[in-house]
């Protein structure tokens, strides 16, 4: 009964909003305003801004819904995220996730470090971030040859608490800062490298 | 309308067209690429509508015409000031747009024939289009302020509103300035290119004194009773240089409504004094900011309206003046946008799209817009104002719910991200743009 009742409800909301956005612009429209900080088609030449060309649609609706929700911490994408309709999210989702994956491989990186970041990761991270975290049917975010200071401040974001994580992660991640504190910054220059 | 009935309706158009000997004009031939577009101005907007029309359909032919060689940023030039960035990171050249198979000319616009579809430039050529894109950016109203004009910004009192030359000489004026000297900054009134510029600008320019010449002083002259991002920049003059205490290095005189206590009147260019309604103020580096117009190319192409700047279509950015000319950026009457780069991009990528359909008999498609600009006050301490606009009901619209500032209250973490943020929509915008 109860769930009969959500549902209702969520199809009204819907129809709302379907009624009260008349005008509808198309995925690509919607995926091109948000180039001019994401860098053309979502590929990200910034190295704080993270890419968005190549994720996958879960990952990406995910996250705008996070934004929009006020559940993920943010400068600005909160404030952005809640001028879009759950259809307009999708539709840039669409988007972004048919371009070809960005690398970012021209940010400077320490070598010695991005080698140990390069064992962590194989150690705690590889089993649910396959392929170094570049494929995006882990729905997960980029990892390798993403923005450098994006990764540096989500994983800041994830261990001093503004950012939610799973608890598998939560545990791999206290298990490996225990035995190495200076894990993050390893893992950022790995990523980093784009390698 | 859906591809069947679009390749037929094309088809029949092409056909009509050709037979009508008479026409001068053909907007499009079967087979043969004669869809032309000419856009002028190669600053923020022309040169992204240039791009995007190009990558949404390569059967267009697109001539990009733009006097200078090179396009300096308005956007992060206050940084140059501080000698945070050098002037050339700020520089960047065509031929990323050379690469999109886009004609670009330097050339200096004359005319645009709106009736006959023709653009003629200063060398005598003349360039044919079906549809023209206008992004000329703002020109200035000298004659507003007794003393000024475009020769004294070019050799001594620069505005710098328009990066190149005369942000090069702010920079130097500053550098030669004594310790103890005042910088004078004079914001324009509303509308103008780049609402928090100025206060970015006192900024940047305090950051630099703080460090070279601490006992110098920053006086803002300004026409109005506020200014954009105010509570975020006072703010940061507070936590960097001092604001509101006897020894602030910037001092911010503003003007009530209906007042016209620091509207400018004069400039002596000897003494580097300037007088307003009330004040009188004599700097060791003065920065004029004029009141500002669309570009000289849109009133002699009879562009603009009473306002002095262009109104248009806010869905397709074609004239509301002349048909098959759309202008875009800061010389449209684009409100509630801003005049600002991200707004020119969002723009030309709306009027891109318009082109492409309507260059092919579809209609416009529904538009969709967003700004975010970043101002830098101190390092440390990046802010922001971002909105997601819509079209609705013939107009340009807030999307409820959306958009707005940094917060006021100071946290150091997302200060910090803010700033580099800032840098990597530098990087973003101008690859997007020029890329």
């Amino acid at each position: 009964m109860r769930n009969t009742i959500t549902k209702s409800a969520l199809l009204a909301t819907g129809l709302m909003l379907s009624v009260q956005s008349s005008a509808e612009p198309t995925a690509e429209a919607l995926g091109y305003t948000c180039a001019g900080c994401h860098g053309t088609n979502g590929a990200s030449t910034g190295n704080a801004i993270p890419s968005l060309a190549g994720l996958s649609e879960g990952y990406l609706i995910g996250a705008m819904n996070a934004y929009r929700e006020d559940e993920r911490s943010s400068t600005i994408m909160g404030r952005i995220a809640k001028g879009y309709t759950e259809e307009q999210i999708e539709s840039m989702a669409t988007f972004f996730s048919a371009q070809p994956v960005h690398a970012n491989i021209n940010q400077k990186y320490d070598a010695t470090k991005a080698r140990a970041g390069a064992k962590l990761h194989d150690k705690y991270c590889s089993s649910c971030h396959t392929e170094a975290g570049a494929e995006p049917e882990d729905d997960a975010g980029l990892l390798s040859g993403n923005s450098k200071l994006f990764m540096k401040y989500t994983l800041a974001d994830f261990h001093d608490g503004s950012r939610d994580m799973p608890k598998r992660m939560e545990k791999k991640m206290k298990k490996m800062l225990k035995k190495d504190p200076d894990a993050l910054g390893k893992l950022v220059n790995y990523y980093g490298s784009g390698k | 309308m859906s591809k069947q009935n679009r390749r037929s309706f094309i088809k029949t158009i092409g056909l009509g067209a050709a037979a009508a000997t008479t026409a001068a004009y053909t907007p499009f031939a079967i087979g043969g690429s004669t869809k032309k577009v000419v856009v002028i101005g190669g600053g923020m907007g022309g040169s992204v509508a240039a791009k995007y029309i190009r990558m949404m359909d390569k059967s267009v032919e697109v001539t990009l015409i733009e006097a200078n060689k090179d396009y300096y940023t308005c956007f992060a030039s206050n940084e140059v000031l501080s000698g945070e960035r050098s002037l050339d990171s700020i520089k960047f050249g065509y031929g990323g747009l050379r690469g999109h198979g886009i004609n670009v000319v330097h050339d200096k616009v004359t005319d645009i024939d709106a009736r006959a579809r023709k653009v003629t430039t200063a060398s005598g050529q003349s360039f044919a289009y079906d549809r023209c894109v206008v992004s000329p950016g703002v020109d200035f109203k000298y004659d507003l302020i007794e003393g000024y004009d475009a020769n004294v910004a070019n050799t001594e009192i620069p505005h710098a509103w328009k990066a190149g030359a005369q942000t090069q000489m702010l920079r130097n004026q500053l550098k030669d300035m004594k310790d103890g000297g005042t910088v004078a900054i004079c914001p324009p009134p509303n509308p103008f290119r780049c609402p928090p510029g100025p206060y970015e600008r006192a900024s940047q320019i305090a950051l630099y004194l703080k460090h070279h010449k601490p006992k110098s002083k920053i006086i803002i002259l300004d026409p109005k009773p506020g200014f954009s991002k105010m509570g975020l920049f006072t703010g940061g003059w507070e936590r960097h240089y001092g604001y509101k205490t006897d020894d602030s290095m910037i001092e911010w005189h503003g003007t009530p409504k209906g007042s016209d206590d620091n509207v400018l009147d004069s400039v002596d260019v000897k003494t580097k004094t300037v007088t307003t309604g009330f004040n009188e103020v004599k700097a060791d580096v003065l920065n004029i900011i004029p009141a500002q117009k669309a570009g000289k190319i849109a009133f002699t192409a009879g562009l603009t309206n009473d306002s002095g700047w262009c109104p248009v279509h806010g869905d397709t950015f074609e004239s509301t003046i002349h048909k098959n000319i759309h202008v875009i950026g800061d010389s449209a009457i684009q409100s509630p946008l801003p005049k600002s780069g991200y707004a020119a991009n969002s723009e030309g990528k709306v009027a891109a799209a318009a082109i492409v359909a309507l260059l092919n008999g579809e209609s416009a498609p529904d538009p969709t817009y967003v700004n975010t600009c970043y101002s830098v006050i101190a390092p440390g301490d990046g802010i922001s104002v971002a909105m997601v606009y819509a079209f609705k009901d013939g107009k340009i619209i807030k999307v409820k719910g959306s958009g707005g500032l940094t917060p006021g209250k100071f946290d150091a973490k997302l200060r910090e991200r803010e700033q580099y943020y800032g840098y990597s929509w530098f990087d973003n915008i101008t690859n997007d743009t020029f890329g």
